[in-house]
């Protein structure tokens, strides 16, 4: 026993070291800093970082600029969380649908998006997007449809952007609910076909239901995603037009490795920390309800 | 009356899912086209879908006056790096937390596991400032070192080896072999289909991490991929063919080896239902 629990920290060690390194210490570290007025002059050296109690954090909440990051990450979060969820839904009954033929090439064409980089696939998007020659344009045209200068105009930067993360995201979450609608029994529709239940009331009353953790896990996963959203707005419009798309993290660079006000930026990483926080505290509670059938 | 509807919901279904197939694919289709057009094909209205005068030339450039040789090899050499150490150092943890009873095990497992909540945005600063003071920004030391330990790593292979039988390795003990013996020869190879889906999620992970590198790596030879992509949509905002030959770089490499291992791909989200 005692000679097994040896063996047991051998094993461990080289992971613990390295996650104590990376991530255990920074995350204490990151706080200290955030209590400090760290800034390019204290990169130099250290000790001209001086500590300041909660400044930054005051300051953050009177910066406005942070206020319209904050403001277009959760616009960007509610708008694109429940797109994101209600498409992956239906194409993953399309793709669960009996009358789909062609289950294998279906999958793999619509996960395509979700293994590509997301700087690479912004450049594209930006390319696809173009007011003059892209090729969105010319979709729209085809429809009659007018087509905005969509990453030029403030109020289209955004919903182009959403549009693009939906679209990468799309075959990921619905290979989710796909896995989620294989694991609900064929004998509860038998039943409610029997009761003479249609094809929607079937869809409505049993697979909604039988399907909520799942649809709620995609849920908290996406928004924790989406908090996070940066390699978009940098790639697509660097935040602009007008600070339209800038976000929390794409705000926290910024500062942090352009100005090098580490400080500050390390500030603003806390808050959106406490945000993830709690998401994923409403994830973990949740996964004591889960349903049984 | 399912055969009556037969038809009619058949050909539904499959114009719903066709329609958004050509959804999914066009910017890959535009991407790759673009990548072979010219200054003139790429500004004709309304676009077209096949180069008229199909050229090289982005390529050309993209490799001798860009010089993406060198993020190329540079993501090749940290990918690898990362997947390979984070093979053995996670699978090493999730063996001793599956496999044995040891003073602590719960908390440390549970640690692990509170790690997963911690955004990267978070620990960037520090291990930024860590890195810095020891000296290894726009190393390779220092776009692999911090990811090579991962909670989610430690954690799926503890889930695939604590199916493993007790009973083998209680043999190989009793036939008197070394524990390290045992997990190399004994349980490793048996963990195959969980270190080729963890691999291939870990390989692809580290391949379009971008945050990272762009901090760490602020000297052009020591950019990777999607870094110097990103420079280049800045640098020459106008060379469509040439943005597009440098996102066919980062993309085609991962789109291809996805196609040959989807299984794997497929696996490791039914698994998880987490990215690596």
């Amino acid at each position: 026993m005692q000679r097994n629990a040896k063996v047991a920290y051998m094993f461990l060690a080289p992971a613990l070291v390295l996650m104590m390194v990376f991530v255990v210490i920074p995350v204490v570290a990151s706080f200290v800093i955030s209590l400090t007025n760290f800034d390019i002059f204290a990169l130099a050296d250290w000790s001209n970082a001086k500590f300041i109690g909660f400044d930054n954090y005051v300051r953050l909440f009177q910066d406005e600029l942070f206020w319209k990051a904050l403001s277009n990450t959760l616009y960007f979060v509610a708008v694109g969380v429940p797109l994101a969820i209600v498409l992956s839904l239906i194409l993953a009954v399309l793709l669960n649908s009996p009358f789909n033929h062609a289950k294998d090439l279906f999958r793999v064409g619509y996960y395509l998006p979700s293994i590509t980089e997301t700087v690479a696939i912004a450049v594209v998007w930006r390319w696809v997007l173009n007011p003059r020659y892209g090729i969105l344009k010319r979709a729209l045209e085809i429809f009659g449809l007018p087509s905005p200068n969509w990453l030029g105009d403030p109020r289209w930067a955004m919903p182009a952007i959403i549009m693009m993360a939906v679209w990468k995201g799309l075959g990921h979450n619905a290979l989710i609910f796909l896995a989620g609608l294989q694991s609900i029994p064929s004998t509860v529709y038998e039943a409610a076909q029997i009761d003479g239940a249609n094809g929607w009331e079937q869809f409505r009353f049993i697979t909604l239901p039988l399907l909520a953790p799942t649809t709620f896990f995609v849920a908290i996963m996406t928004l924790i995603g989406y908090l996070q959203l940066f390699a978009e707005p940098y790639t697509l419009t660097d935040g602009g037009p007008l600070d339209a798309t800038l976000s929390i993290v794409l705000y926290m660079y910024r500062h942090g490795f352009k100005f090098f006000n580490l400080g500050y930026a390390s500030a603003m990483a806390y808050v959106l920390f406490a945000m993830i926080f709690v998401a994923t505290l409403l994830s973990t509670r949740s996964r004591a309800e889960e349903v049984t059938y | 009356m399912k055969a009556a509807r037969n038809i009619p919901m058949t050909v539904l279904v499959n114009f719903l899912l066709i329609v958004g197939l050509v959804g999914m694919a066009a910017p890959f289709v535009w991407m790759l086209s673009t990548s072979f057009k010219g200054t003139k094909d790429i500004f004709r209205y309304p676009p077209q879908w096949i180069p008229q005068e199909p050229t090289l030339d982005n390529y050309r450039k993209l490799f001798r006056t860009v010089n993406i040789g060198r993020p190329l090899m540079n993501t090749v050499i940290t990918a690898v790096s990362i997947t390979g150490l984070s093979l053995i150092i996670c699978s090493m943890a999730g063996y001793a937390f599956a496999k044995f009873e040891f003073p602590g095990k719960n908390v440390l497992f549970m640690g692990v596991l509170g790690t997963l909540m911690v955004p990267g945005q978070i620990t960037m600063i520090p291990v930024f400032l860590l890195l810095k003071k020891l000296g290894l920004l726009n190393t390779y030391s220092g776009l692999v070192l911090p990811g090579i330990a991962s909670a989610f790593g430690i954690f799926f292979m503890r889930q695939f080896m604590v199916t493993l039988p007790n009973e083998l390795l209680e043999a190989a003990r009793i036939d008197g072999a070394g524990e390290f013996f045992i997990f190399n020869r004994i349980v490793l190879p048996l963990c195959k289909p969980a270190l080729a889906t963890l691999g291939i999620l870990n390989f692809t992970g580290s391949w379009n991490n971008f945050l990272w590198p762009l901090i760490i790596s602020t000297d052009e030879s020591m950019y990777t991929l999607p870094v110097a992509v990103a420079n280049l949509a800045g640098q020459y905002a106008t060379e469509y063919g040439l943005q597009m030959a440098g996102s066919v770089m980062v993309i085609m490499p991962i789109v291809i080896f996805f196609l040959f291992a989807q299984q794997w791909f497929m696996e490791g989200v039914a698994m998880t239902g987490m990215k690596g």
